[in-house]
């Protein structure tokens, strides 16, 4: 970025003003690209470091590290708003600081929505101690108690002088002191909360508006070469031969080998690779390369043969996974039955920043600069593959264009890693949108053969689910992100209930994708409740109440899991029916449908409503969310996160599917896997309710009930029931 | 290889590259102008918009041979001296969850309201249709575009 052309904002100001002052805020603007250490020019013996959270210099330079990998959840700004509240600093004029991978901050990873709840404690001990310790710097300067001391924006502050000293004027005094254990320090009281619950812009905004190289892609090094990867088509795949020297002698290409790879499906995959001098010379010569493939996996590996196989498996009889009480009777007594095959199809993560990595081995080891979200267990799968001590290894974590799980897996690093130890240069690996589509490790598609039950008054007497699933090369185990837990909604709930469970084997490697397990099943369970809420003849919100019954704590089966608590579930399902004004007539076409899904210890409820015209075509009204995750940290931050899942939930439910013909995947780029445009997004409605129970995280609750939720306003606004994603597939003409 | 004369950002730049070799590559790997995102590379997704003679364009389906002599903006240039209101619009709604579309979005609301001051919803929703959002922060893009607006039009009437 040409400096010159970037326009100064306040952040940017305290980097540059304190560029003055010493070099080592010069490294926090550039984290790692100088190969500088942050610390390598501090004065330490005048800087207060009480953690390695916090660094406060003489010239009132606040710095707090931000220590999980950025992904767009927001935690580069919310887990230091933690650290600042106890702190008691003004957030605005903190500098943030990325932390690079590092072995004294606690786990590093972006997944399972767990940085909130994992960090919350800790980070609030870092920042009240730093400030017990500040306090008791000012009590040694003043000669005073501490008890007569306090603390406002950075600032400690003697009342009954009127004398106040900056936490910078401080600093020095307070890095001479013990830190005291900080199990002894005291923490604020939600209401004295100023930082907390408040709304703040996320740290890297004028950066992201000014386009300053920020992103994975972006990372630039001296001497820089730039590669792309070329993998088999067909999911196992190896490599038999490659025109490389053909390759080899088109423009701007420097290097292209063959990785023999390993069979590990997360790991280095065999494939071509193509060093260059320009991210186009790779690609270019990538669309030129022709490589023989043994494609011996493939055979009957499809979308359709996997549908084929499912239908078949339904027929019979699955592995039970769990029967509570008498189902077999409950049907055979039942006032209403309903069946129905419910389908969800796979999903890619498709973050808009595809994969890629940059790395330089030099020194015997390899230097990062990586988006994993999970840079701990990716720097182990270095080590392994290559036989590299872990030591050798340094992870910059560089903020990504997206994660959704997509990131949780570290294959573009190994892949970085193999083309970097053999060039002598640091090396950039960028994936097309295509390698992107392709190879992913994909949202598992599921079938569910249901049959449920409601008895004489109107309520839900039994269920019965056959769900097909994957394993991957197996027909044993599910495959990562395919299986189900026996305690999913409505086990526990009703008194006969049955699960079953068949798998198909596949080739496809599968993983997370925001808020595993939960994206599919919360559309079955959740479509389907409704379906014998009508049946029944019953309100649909009603119904959820009372299936879920008087307000407790129900624990999991055999005490693993957290335990489900109905009067939160019910809290927000009652919001959500409040704030949409549910049961209010509408027009006809128009409806209203309700869903609610418990998951990452999130409760969520959701009503949408839509317009659907005789001729069928969909529209997405208003869409009003209530969540129960307890205090909000950012609200700014936990409002964008659910209007994020409702726009990602509509984007999947309407219109996305992966599909394989041949053993690989048949789509390619957002021609054939779309995201929901501008024009089709919904007003959408933000509701918490902040128990005070302890918080916890926001990147994948809301995203499960939007499905279900679009789909039963569907069928109340024409009456098709959507037994089947993406909705497009369903004809939802009417008259 | 050939010499291609371009003026980005109002300064003349002499590249050397394949006459085929998509503008967004050139700014992000020669001319250092990351601010430009691949996402798709087909003109599917928006990430790569710059200003092409004050037009919205996707980069990444213009040939550079074709960029010669065309005054080409990009993000890291639109607005020079400082945050323009659509940048500041866009940091005050906290747009951004991961950021990687928004130096796209905002070409595009640039462009937009270069032309039509005061857009309606439906202008807003159709400009800006070609720029996806993995993220989802389409509400949010909305309201600072109409914030931006706003101030734009008091600005002028000021
Ligand atoms: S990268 Fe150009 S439109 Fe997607
Ligand atoms: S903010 Fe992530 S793609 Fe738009």
């Amino acid at each position: 970025m040409n400096p010159a052309s970037t326009p100064l904002t306040r952040r940017d100001f305290i980097r540059v003003g304190s560029l003055a002052g010493g070099g080592f805020v010069l490294s926090l603007a550039l984290p790692g690209a100088l190969g500088q250490p942050a610390g390598a020019l501090d004065d330490t013996a005048r800087i207060f470091t009480p953690s390695p959270f916090i660094k406060i210099t003489p010239e009132g330079i606040i710095t707090i590290l931000a220590k999980n990998p950025e992904t767009g959840q927001g935690v580069k700004t919310s887990l230091p708003m933690i650290v600042a509240e106890e702190l008691d600093a003004d957030f605005s004029t903190i500098v943030i600081e990325q932390a690079g991978l590092r072995d004294d901050v606690g786990a590093q990873f972006a997944g399972g929505s767990r940085s909130t709840p994992d960090n919350y404690l800790l980070l609030r001990r870092a920042g009240a101690t730093a400030r017990a310790m500040l306090i008791a710097a000012a009590a040694q300067t003043w000669n005073v108690r501490t008890g007569e001391l306090t603390t406002e924006n950075g600032r400690v502050i003697h009342t009954a002088s009127g004398r106040s000293l900056s936490y910078g004027e401080l600093a020095t005094t307070a890095a001479t002191l013990p830190i005291p254990d900080e199990r002894n320090v005291r923490l604020k009281d939600e209401s004295e909360f100023r930082v907390l619950g408040s709304r703040v812009g996320g740290v890297d905004n004028p950066a992201i508006v000014t386009g300053a190289a920020l992103f994975g892609i972006d990372q630039r090094l001296p001497g820089m070469v730039y590669a792309a990867y070329e993998k088999c088509p067909v999911f196992g795949g190896r490599v038999i031969r490659a025109n490389l020297e053909e390759i080899k002698a088109l423009p701007g290409v420097l290097d292209a080998f063959i990785i023999e790879g390993t069979t590990d499906i997360t790991g280095l995959l065999p494939g071509v690779a193509i060093v260059a001098d320009s991210t186009w010379s790779a690609f270019s010569a990538k669309a030129k390369l022709r490589v023989e493939w043994d494609e011996r996996a493939a055979a009957g590996h499809s979308s359709a043969a996997y549908a084929a196989q499912a239908a078949d498996l339904a027929r019979g009889r699955g592995a039970q996974l769990r029967h509570d009480g008498d189902v077999d009777a409950a049907f055979a007594s039942a006032a209403k039955t309903v069946e129905a095959d419910y389908f969800y199809p796979f999903l890619n993560h498709a973050t808009l920043e595809p994969q890629g990595c940059t790395a330089w081995a030099k020194d015997g080891g390899i230097e990062f600069w990586t988006t994993s979200q999970t840079p701990g267990p990716g720097r182990d799968l270095v080590a392994n593959t290559f036989n590299l001590p872990k030591e050798k290894l340094k992870l910059n974590l560089v903020r990504a264009g997206g994660g959704f799980g997509r990131r949780l897996r570290n294959d573009y690093m190994v892949e970085v890693a193999a083309i970097a130890l053999r060039v002598n240069a640091p090396v950039k690996l960028t994936w097309t949108r295509e390698d992107d589509m392709r190879h992913c490790f994909f949202r598992p598609a599921g079938f569910h053969h249901l049959r449920g039950a409601v008895d004489a008054s109107g309520r839900l007497s039994a269920w019965h689910n056959h769900f097909v699933t994957f394993g991957y090369h197996s027909t044993q185990s599910p495959a990562p992100s395919a299986g189900m837990s026996p305690d999913e909604l409505p086990a526990r709930f009703i008194p006969n209930y049955r699960l079953e469970q068949s798998l198909i084997s596949t080739i496809v490697p599968t993983g997370p994708l925001r808020a595993p397990g939960s994206n599919g099943l919360a559309f079955v369970m959740q479509g389907f409740i409704d379906e014998l809420a009508h049946a029944a003849g019953r309100d649909p919100v009603e119904f959820r109440l009372e299936l879920l019954g008087e307000d407790r704590l129900v624990p999991p089966t055999g005490g693993r899991g957290v335990p489900y608590d109905t009067g939160r579930m019910k809290g927000v399902i009652r919001l959500a029916a409040e704030k949409s004004g549910w049961g209010q007539p509408l027009p006809k076409g128009e409806g209203r449908g309700v869903a609610f899904h418990f998951s990452h210890q999130g409760y969520v409820a959701m009503v949408a409503r839509v317009a659907v015209s005789p001729a069928g075509v969909l529209q997405v009204k208003h869409v009003t969310v209530a969540t129960d995750v307890g205090p909000i940290i950012n609200l700014s931050g936990a409002e964008n996160q659910i209007q994020g899942s409702v726009i990602d939930g509509l984007s999947m439910a309407w219109f996305q599917e992966i599909t394989y013909e041949r053993g690989r995947t048949v789509q390619s780029n957002f021609h054939d896997y779309p995201l929901l445009r501008l024009g089709d997004a919904p007003e959408i409605g933000v509701h918490f309710l902040q128990s005070d129970n302890p918080p916890t995280g926001l990147g994948e609750p809301g995203y499960p009930v939007v499905p279900p939720a679009i789909c039963n306003a569907i069928f109340a606004a024409c009456g098709k029931r959507i037994r089947s994603l993406p909705i497009t597939k369903n004809d939802l003409r009417w008259s | 290889m050939a010499a291609y004369q371009l003026v980005v950002n109002g300064v003349a730049r002499t590249v050397e590259a394949q006459p085929d070799t998509p503008l967004l590559w050139i700014l992000r790997d020669t001319l250092n102008l990351p601010g430009t995102k691949y996402g798709c590379g087909r003109g599917l997704c928006g990430s790569c918009t710059i200003h092409f003679n004050g037009a919205p364009l996707r980069s990444c389906m213009l040939p550079v041979a074709a960029a010669e002599g065309a005054a080409i903006t990009t993000i890291e240039g639109l607005s020079p001296g400082g945050l323009n209101p659509l940048q500041e619009a866009w940091c005050e709604h906290d747009v951004p969850q991961c950021g990687y579309c928004q130096a796209g979005q905002i070409m595009t609301a640039a462009a937009l309201l270069r032309d039509r001051p005061d857009p309606t919803d439906a202008e807003i929703d159709e400009a800006l249709a070609g720029n996806l959002c993995r993220c989802g922060t389409h509400v949010r893009i909305r309201a600072a575009v109409k914030a931006a607006a706003l101030r734009l039009q008091q600005e002028a009437s000021a």
